[in-house]
């Protein structure tokens, strides 16, 4: 698998060293940039979390160990607020994987117009979030919004409603007005991932007599494996710490219906002044979002593929 | 047989509109909104296309001189920090990310684990809890306001993705080519620039545009390290037609339309490479 | 050369171009005479807009040569990040920042507000209105230089009011309560009321006038939280039901005051609650308002219960401040500009837009001249008079933001009936004595 192989025991040695000399000189640039950027963010973070710190330049802070922790672990808030959060992680992951993957094969099976198809999904993407949640917020707006005009048109609502007044149903809007844009990003991924699989198994399994949907399950799912691997991964890191599209549509409400770790995060570190609380939440979700991802690893990662 | 390739594409198709309506309903209606003067937009039911349509909202942006209110004025000038900043950071990405991930793909050496998970591990931990820290240090180094700090911070976030997706671009490309290469006297880093960067360009065009997004999007640094005109950026632009009492929706979503355009518009121009980039499996695994 | 590798170059010129084309323009301050800059941080907000603030800035920097004034503009909902944000870096960000009357506490607490009670001149202190600094004084120290002053008002649609046989608006929310039945009743307005219930500040500043107008407090006078109290819980019950029989637009517990302006503007509402920004585009600005001409202003009515224990009006007060950071190396330049900003003559000269907080102003002849500045002044000028004096303070505690949040939550709750107004106002009271316990 390398070139170093085919040489003589010794010198394959200094080659590696040189290698890995070469490999650390490559890398080295890029780790001083992030690490310049985030070490010293992240080890005051931690640090803060073990204190009670108020905002302010007179403050003291006063070292409470995990008391930060602990109060949040007997904060029955806290709790509601991580189930929120998972719910919101799992349903806009889960449908942006679905719906991701069923227009990826959609546009694999190449209908009419399917390039045109295919360029529409940038367009989503490219809508920056902020312009996203306040478009949702517009269009879900009870007087003038677009969704209860066309529920109304098309006959399916006799009356309009205040679609972000129920805070479980508040919190789906949110999920929706998340999916949509990013959906496309998943969507996008996985196409190109079902694009490298060859079409001779799948041709070789339909002359075999298996139908579409053995095919698809038996052959292309844990083809796309990888595929699916890293594009949650990624949406789940993202779903997880969700801000920007609460803090403009909803600020957590209704009755805090769509109150998320993030923001209250935010809402400790900014508007409490209670930045070791603060400091806490962020490594609780942390170590949460590492949870998750070891999870998918667990279950979806098999690195015998990678070779 | 041929009967029913026919129906089936018909079948796809009719599936194929309901993803188009999904995506360009909630867009038309950004845009038509955009295009309504106040009164108009406060009709009940909504008129879906603008009965008067105006272009005030555009021309406020374009033609700062006549705006009548301070937002549009500056708007202008926001779409050029942005531009500036998320080209930058997507240049940089690149080089470093490039090299990194070159690494991390083809050599074996100690650590190359620890530090793609380490990379990883950096986004898993929430902005807004950094934000502070982040904006001490910048004030102590005098780089509040200034596009620079939004380019290095971005950077934190950028390099991480441009490495994890070149990385597995990299591993996509034959390693015959670079055998070839190597055998003729190349060392690794003659390697990278004659034999793989010719092939990259798809791969680096994707993770580019990719990042480029992932820049331009950003909020909440750029609302909290910017706030003049020096450096502040579109979505802080777009966030400012909310006022404290009155928000100036069809502005804000004139700003929204215009904020679109340069990533559609490069991923419209890029299109072609984009579609390589990603069979070439940047994200085959 | 490949097409990957030209393409990839010609993005890092462009890049490097950019990067230089900036660096170009920031450093242009003249460097000579070393003039003092102070940096200001405040709102795009509805009264004086932000081209008119530059404008005073411009005035001051041309009588004041060596202080060149650096204002910057943030929406309200940022401000309080970005001041927090800023204020914790050394030296700070902003010399000076506008203060909303629920922070001043906070920002006490914290350490970041210089006491200027030795710099306000005897002639500030008796020329402007006492109220004005109230909402900057705690403990008899003065934190700031007034600024702006507004309260809500009650906001009544006359051609509604005249269609349905009504003269004059309703003095008590009991009447209101009627006369919204009828409007329903006669297919006028579907929701005759709308009023700004969100999970934000907002809500809070609509139940502050409510309370108050119900003899309610938010602190008894130990300092302990009231707000849960009968009248505290007769009040959110009465929110309650204007929402159960329809005569609350229940998209009241998504809005905030822009909604209300919205909605108000559009013609769906009789009856509305907002501050005074509302009255100009409303009544005259028909590229805005689809009721102009039909917007009339009230004293916001009190409960009859209330009336009966002697009250006699009662809305909450938003006025604001600008205060000097206690760290600015400027403090002087900085505090001549403030004191600029909310002189006689700038707030006369401005008054249009804003209406100033100097008593003279609102005397004599230029009284007259205050009301003639604009098309809204004969209405506006003296709603202000007859309304401000029964502005409510929030409570004006450091805790200030977590308290309201927890209120926020209870107010809501009752409202989309998850908890009963007396459960949910309880458990907001708790937090408040924990929040206070701390």
């Amino acid at each position: 698998m390398n070139t170093s192989q085919a040489l003589p025991r010794k010198k394959r040695l200094t080659l590696r060293q040189q290698d890995a000399r070469t490999a650390w000189l490559l890398i080295i640039p890029s780790l001083l940039v992030i690490l310049g950027v985030t070490l010293q963010p992240i080890i005051s973070t931690f640090i803060l979390s073990f204190f009670d710190a108020p905002t302010g330049i007179n403050q003291i802070r006063t070292f409470i160990g995990l008391e930060n922790y602990i109060n949040l672990l007997k904060d029955a808030t806290f709790w509601q607020t991580v189930g929120r959060t998972l719910y919101f992680t799992i349903v806009s992951v889960g449908l942006e994987l679905l719906i991701g993957l069923g227009i990826a094969q959609l546009i694999q099976s190449k209908p009419p117009l399917w390039q045109f198809l295919r360029f529409s999904l940038i367009i989503p993407w490219a809508v920056p979030t902020v312009v996203n949640a306040a478009m949702w917020r517009w269009i879900y707006n009870p007087d003038f919004g677009a969704l209860n005009g066309l529920l109304s048109s098309l006959g399916l609502i006799q009356t309009y409603q205040t679609w972000l007044a129920k805070p479980f149903l508040a919190m789906n809007l949110v999920i929706l007005a998340d999916a949509w844009h990013t959906i496309p990003f998943v969507a996008l991924i996985l196409q190109a991932a079902m694009s490298t699989i060859s079409e001779d198994l799948d041709e070789a399994a339909a002359v075999d007599g298996a139908s579409a949907f053995q095919r698809f399950f038996k052959i292309r799912l844990p083809l796309l494996r990888p595929a699916i691997l890293v594009a949650l991964v990624i949406r789940t890191v993202e779903a997880f710490r969700v801000f920007d599209v609460v803090y403009i549509i909803t600020q957590g409400g209704p009755a805090f219906g769509t109150m998320t770790i993030s923001y209250l995060t935010y809402l400790n570190s900014f508007a409490y002044g209670k930045q070791g609380v603060g400091a806490a939440l962020s490594f609780m979700i942390s170590i949460i979002t590492v949870i998750l991802a070891i999870i998918y690893i667990r279950f979806l990662y098999r690195p015998e593929e990678n070779q | 047989m041929h009967r029913k390739k026919i129906l089936n594409k018909i079948l796809l198709f009719l599936i194929s509109i309901p993803v188009l309506l999904f995506i360009y309903l909630p867009i038309l209606w950004l845009f038509f909104s955009s295009l309504s003067n106040p009164v108009e937009l406060l009709s009940i039911p909504p008129h879906w296309i603008p009965q008067n349509p105006t272009f005030q909202n555009y021309i406020d942006i374009f033609f700062p001189n006549l705006a009548a209110s301070a937002v549009p004025k500056t708007f202008a000038a926001s779409m050029l920090n942005s531009l500036k900043v998320s080209i930058s950071v997507t240049a940089v990405s690149l080089v470093l990310g490039g090299l990194a991930a070159y690494a991390l793909a083809r050599i074996h050496f100690k650590g190359k684990n620890t530090v793609l998970l380490g990379i990883l591990g950096t986004r898993m931990i929430p902005e807004i809890s950094l934000v502070i820290p982040l904006f001490l240090l910048a004030s102590s180094l005098k780089q509040i306001n200034t596009p620079q700090v939004l380019i290095v911070t971005y950077l934190s976030f950028a390099l991480p993705f441009a490495i994890w997706m070149l990385t597995t671009f990299f591993q996509t490309i034959p390693i015959e080519l670079e055998e070839a290469a190597r055998l003729d006297g190349c060392n690794r880093i003659q390697t990278l620039i004659k034999v793989i960067l010719p092939v990259s360009a798809p791969g680096l065009i994707t993770t580019g545009l990719f990042v480029f997004m992932l820049a331009w999007d950003e909020f909440f640094y750029a609302l909290i390290f910017t706030s003049t005109l020096a450096a502040k950026t579109v979505p802080v632009a777009i966030s400012e037609f909310v006022g404290r009492y009155v928000v100036n929706i069809t502005g804000m979503m004139a700003g929204g339309i215009l904020a679109a355009l340069p990533p559609v518009l490069m991923a419209l121009i890029f299109q072609r490479y984009i579609v390589r980039g990603l069979t070439a499996g940047s994200v085959k695994g | 050369m490949s097409k990957g590798l030209k393409l990839f170059s010609l993005v890092m010129v462009l890049a490097f171009a950019l990067s230089i084309a900036g660096c170009q323009k920031t450093p242009a301050a003249p460097s000579s005479s070393k003039p003092v800059t102070i940096h200001i941080i405040t709102m795009d907000q509805a009264a004086m807009s932000t081209a008119e603030m530059d404008a005073i800035a411009r005035e001051f920097e041309a009588k004041n040569p060596g202080i060149l004034v650096n204002m910057e503009y943030v929406g309200y909902d940022y401000l309080h990040d970005k001041i927090v944000t800023g204020l914790s870096a050394n030296p700070p960000a902003y010399d000076a920042v506008m203060v909303d009357v629920v922070w001043p506490d906070e920002f006490i607490k914290a350490g970041y507000l210089e006491d200027v009670t030795s710099r306000i001149t005897p002639e500030m202190k008796d020329g402007i209105f006492p109220a004005a600094f109230n909402g900057i004084t705690r403990n008899g120290k003065i934190y700031g230089m007034p600024w702006l002053m507004d309260t809500k008002y009650f906001y009544y649609n006359t051609d509604i009011l005249s269609k349905a046989g009504f003269t004059n608006p309703p003095a008590t929310w009991e009447e209101l309560i009627s006369m919204a039945k009828t409007i329903k009743e006669k297919g006028l307005a579907e929701f005759p009321i709308v009023w700004s219930w969100a999970q934000k500040e907002a809500v809070i500043c609509d139940f502050t006038a409510l309370l108050y107008g119900n003899g309610g407090t938010f602190l008894d006078s130990a300092g302990k939280p009231a707000f849960n109290n009968d009248k505290g819980v007769q009040v959110l019950t009465w929110m309650k039901q204007t929402l159960d029989d329809g005569l609350t637009n229940p998209a009241s517990t998504t809005y905030v005051e822009n909604d209300v302006y919205t909605n108000f503007l559009a013609g769906k509402a009789a009856f509305a609650l907002n501050w005074q920004f509302m009255y100009i585009d409303g009544q005259f600005d028909s590229s805005k308002s689809q009721v102009t001409g039909k917007v009339a202003l009230a004293p916001i009515p009190v409960y009859e219960a209330g009336a009966a224990a002697g009250i006699k009006g009662s809305s909450v007060d938003g006025s604001s401040a600008f205060a000097l950071v206690a760290a600015s190396p400027n403090k002087d330049a900085t505090w001549k500009f403030l004191t600029y900003l909310s002189s006689e003559e700038v707030q006369m000269k401005y008054s249009a837009k804003q209406l100033p907080i100097w008593k003279a102003a609102y005397e004599g002849k230029a009284l007259e001249d205050l009301k003639a500045a604009t098309q809204a002044g004969p209405f506006t000028v003296p709603a202000f008079l007859a309304q401000f004096p029964y502005a409510n303070e929030r409570p004006t505690v450091p805790y200030y933001n977590e308290a309201s949040v927890a209120l926020q939550l209870a107010i809501q709750e009752a409202l989309t009936g998850t908890k009963s107004p007396k459960d949910a106002l309880d458990a907001a009271a708790a937090k408040w004595v924990e929040l206070a316990g701390k």
